[in-house]
């Protein structure tokens, strides 16, 4: 196995580095073990990993709503929880 | 604008990368579609680190490079406006795909089962886990504990403790008495009987029948898991709880093109053909058969759908061979009646709409209960909740209805049928 690089993301602000490949979803659970807060104030976090649940939404370079578990991370992508 | 395909296969996991592969080796022209940003599935999704496919999926990623076979990812379909056009959503765009055959290839979820704390961050399914270490989460050193019911529980505790994670149980509802059973079943199959052994070796952990979790603890994410075993109630610390309760049939797509389902099951006949002509069906949808099984019949559909009707005959002995382990499966890890008495009536049932358990119960109908309570209206469209309540009050799920998926508004404005022209203006 290579040594995977980096690259560096912004998680709810702070600036966050991830392994080449990454998915955002798993940004999220280094950064703060939440993506999102249900409609009764529960924190939540990814529960299907592959795309079906939506419990790991996020926003993403200002678009709501992105399944973070399907999506890799980018240079300087800016992602936040959903509250 | 795309050409028409030939055929088109939606899923690309190791059922639909056989029926592309065999469908464009007869050279017609063959389109896949994966809703991921990689093909595999997940059986056979990459770990990040990694650069290429291993063993058997290597030697189907191989041919189907080499087949030309067109390649969409990261496209979930969402409508069919009129038969022979599929839409689908991007990152960014819609996809318009026009085919002359289908073969469905959508694979299966997780089972999830509500019990009290299972919404915290950190309890994930077992699947759902592993997928998330091979996206790149950290698990060396963590402490996790798995759960649940299938054959999938025991690869996940294998991968996990090969990525330096800590195994304290291994939580099987299953009876040992069942699982006896199905133990000798695998004798008459030498090729699963050797992958068991083998997953036994890479075990090592402390594997415990007749025994589930009843509870997960935490504030802000998980803490412990209480544990049901023979009665008694245990609590353990540990970092991730993976809770799978088998596997359920991706079956929505088939249901919004109309063909028959069955005990959430896809009716096919002998050559994989469901009961809409020229839409075909393989793997998980048409039973939770295993790789093996997905591989056949996406063989016999991707033929089947390229017109060599004879060439899919072939494998119908293969084929009958690994349906007996699918009906084994299915006998061996169906649900005991007490995980029924699972959730406590605060418990969360439906997770996009936060409906508890208690106000599910005064409801007769999965019906009744979306229009009063909104359980299954959320996003995922009840596709948690909706297998869960199925089990848990014995509910028949409804009809699925387009999009298949929440999709942007402009994406929604393309699969609308335009008004014809004179209707404008007229009035």
């Amino acid at each position: 196995m290579r040594m995977p690089s980096e690259i560096t993301i912004k998680v709810n602000g702070h600036a966050l580095s991830v392994p080449v490949g990454a998915t955002v979803a798993v940004a999220m659970a280094l950064a703060v073990s939440k993506c999102r807060t249900s409609v009764s104030g529960e924190l939540r976090g990814p529960l299907c990993g592959m795309g079906i649940c939506f419990e790991c939404r996020v926003n993403i370079n200002g678009r709501r709503h992105r399944k973070s578990c399907q999506i890799l991370c980018e240079p300087d992508m800016e992602v936040s929880s959903e509250d | 604008m795309l050409p028409t395909f030939d055929v088109v296969v939606i899923g690309g996991g190791p059922a639909g990368i056989a029926a592309a592969v065999r469908a464009a080796e007869c050279g017609v022209n063959v389109a896949i579609v994966d809703d991921n940003a990689f093909l595999g599935g997940q059986i056979w999704r990459k770990s990040f680190s990694l650069d290429a496919h291993a063993g058997e999926a290597s030697l189907w990623f191989r041919r189907l490079e080499k087949a030309k076979v067109a390649t969409f990812c990261g496209k979930r379909v969402f409508c069919q406006p009129e038969p022979g056009v599929l839409i689908c959503e991007g990152d960014d765009h819609v996809l318009e795909l026009r085919y002359r055959n289908l073969v469905l290839a959508t694979g299966a979820r997780e089972g999830f089962l509500p019990f009290p704390g299972w919404t915290l961050p950190n309890v994930m399914g077992a699947g759902g886990l592993q997928a998330m270490v091979k996206s790149g989460l950290p698990i060396a050193g963590k402490r996790v504990v798995v759960a649940g019911t299938g054959p999938l529980l025991l690869a996940v505790a294998a991968y996990l403790r090969k990525q330096g994670a800590e195994i304290p149980i291994l939580c099987e509802q299953a009876s040992w008495d069942k699982l006896a059973r199905f133990g000798l079943t695998l004798l008459a199959s030498p090729k699963k009987f050797a992958q068991a052994l083998q997953l036994k070796r890479e075990l090592a952990v402390n594997f415990s029948a007749n025994t589930w979790p009843v509870a997960a603890h935490g504030t802000t994410k998980l803490e412990s898991v209480t544990i049901s075993h023979n009665g008694q109630t245990e609590t353990i610390n540990c970092h991730y709880l993976a809770c799978g309760f088998h596997l359920v049939p991706n079956s929505e797509l088939s249901a919004l093109l109309g063909c028959e389902i069955r005990n959430a099951f896809v009716q096919t006949d002998e050559l994989q053909r469901t009961t809409v002509p020229g839409i075909f069906c393989a793997g998980e949808p048409t039973s939770i058969g295993g790789l093996e099984l997905s591989l056949i019949e996406g063989q016999i559909a991707g033929l089947a759908a390229a017109g060599r009707v004879l060439d899919a005959e072939r494998l119908f002995p293969e084929r009958k061979a690994a349906r007996r382990f699918a009906r084994h499966l299915e006998h061996t890890f169906s649900l005991r009646n007490e995980l029924r008495t699972l959730p406590s009536s605060d418990t969360i049932v439906c997770r996009c709409e936060d409906v508890r358990y208690s106000r599910l119960q005064r409801h007769s109908s999965w019906r009744s209960a979306k229009l009063h309570t909104r359980c299954g209206m959320g996003p995922c469209q009840g596709r948690v909740c909706g297998p869960a309540t199925a089990f848990l009050f014995k509910w028949n799920p409804d009809s699925v209805r387009p999009p298949l998926f929440p999709v942007r508004v402009d994406s929604l404005a393309t699969c609308s049928t335009p008004a014809p022209e004179n209707v404008i203006g007229d009035h």
